[in-house]
């Protein structure tokens, strides 16, 4: 049996927003969801996708902070800005390929989806992945993934030149070996379908 | 992490790499900052050895002494001129005298003979007139002890007793 992973399945998506009031309710950064659940499509679909920290293996959001205030743990979880060194610069809000970390002007620093850390550093799942009817998102082991879903759990994502490795996977057809978003059309079609979408990955 | 450059190192990424320039840094300024003040100390105590009057001090003959009334007092210098002191015939007509200068923070004390007590008016400060020592106020230490000697001669001053 492997280590418990995140995983996310978009076409699983709902979109009951049960994640985000999920988050919303963790003592650390209570009333301020950070996780986001983003309409596919606009107003043409009401397809949605949550989106957490990928929590990439190099992350580039804690490279291009200038204050050294994202670290990232032993066991590969990229946390939030730490309060008494975050700037507000927003550095990290422009570099994030997966456009996770947000600025907070109240607060004038960086919040960011930090895996539960408090929750998932004791063996507990993360409140989003607790609460998530369909299961689109996940917290289990790599098997009882393979053994559910009909699709593959992947973690690498190219970005044009770039190679990304993330710590959270995502499930998508079984042929694919990675995702390149740049191959995932939105506006020119008819409908939208992100698990059609992926079919072209 | 030691193949990255200078600044890198001192910016990791890594959460615990990142904790472990703290503690190094807090390791640094304790090793650093308590060899600073040995080292601050030894020196004050050196310069303080060297400046200290060497060798026994020379017998001084305390003008006017032996005219002194009981319950009186009179002012002189002992052993050098920057040293003031204060000698006192007490009630019982024993002779007394200490340094002037005040153990708190270097007042000149006068005498009190209704109190019969020697004062420092900076911050109240009171010490006993039979042995020097403090009996209220801020002063903790003593006043210095002037050692004397009646002869047939005069009064004569022969050394301090810190």
């Amino acid at each position: 049996m492997s280590e418990l992973a995140f995983f996310i399945d978009y076409s699983r998506c709902i979109g009951c927003r049960a994640c985000v009031q999920a988050c919303e309710e963790c003592d650390t950064h209570r009333g301020r969801s950070l996780i986001h659940l983003e309409p596919i499509g606009g107003g043409d679909s009401v397809q949605t996708a949550p989106q957490v920290c990928m929590h990439c293996k190099d992350p580039i959001c804690a490279r291009v902070c200038p204050a050294d205030a994202i670290k990232q743990t032993p066991d590969g979880v990229t946390q939030s800005a730490l309060k008494p060194r975050c700037i507000g610069c927003s550095n990290c809000v422009l570099a994030c390929p997966f456009g996770v970390p947000k600025y907070d002007g109240e607060a004038d620093q960086m919040m960011k989806c930090d895996y539960c850390y408090d929750r998932t550093s004791s063996g507990k799942r993360p409140m989003c992945a607790t609460v998530c009817p369909s299961q689109a998102l996940a917290f289990t082991t790599l098997e009882e993934i393979e053994r559910t879903r009909r699709g593959v759990a992947i973690n690498r994502w190219v970005f044009g030149g770039e190679t990304v490795e993330t710590k959270v996977f995502v499930v998508v057809p079984k042929h694919a070996r990675e995702v390149r978003p740049d191959l995932v059309q939105i506006g020119r079609r008819e409908s939208f379908d992100v698990a059609e979408m992926l079919e072209g990955v | 992490m030691s193949d990255a450059p200078r600044w890198k190192q001192d910016f990791p990424i890594l959460w615990d790499e990142d904790h472990y320039v703290t503690r190094r840094e807090l390791a640094k300024f304790l090793t650093l900052g308590s060899g600073t003040i040995v080292a601050a100390t030894v020196g004050v105590a050196a310069i303080g050895d060297r400046l200290r009057p060497q060798g026994k001090m020379e017998p001084m003959r305390i003008e006017g002494a032996d005219t002194l009334e009981r319950g009186g007092s009179l002012l002189f210098r002992y052993p050098t001129g920057a040293d003031p002191c204060i000698l006192l015939r007490l009630a019982d007509g024993r002779l007394a005298a200490y340094s002037q200068v005040c153990t708190h923070l270097s007042c000149a004390v006068v005498h009190e003979p209704a109190a019969d007590e020697l004062y420092c008016p900076c911050h109240e400060g009171h010490f006993d007139c039979a042995d020097g020592r403090p009996t209220a106020g801020p002063p903790t230490r003593r006043l210095p002890r002037v050692l004397l000697a009646e002869t047939a001669r005069g009064v004569f001053a022969l050394g301090v007793e810190v």
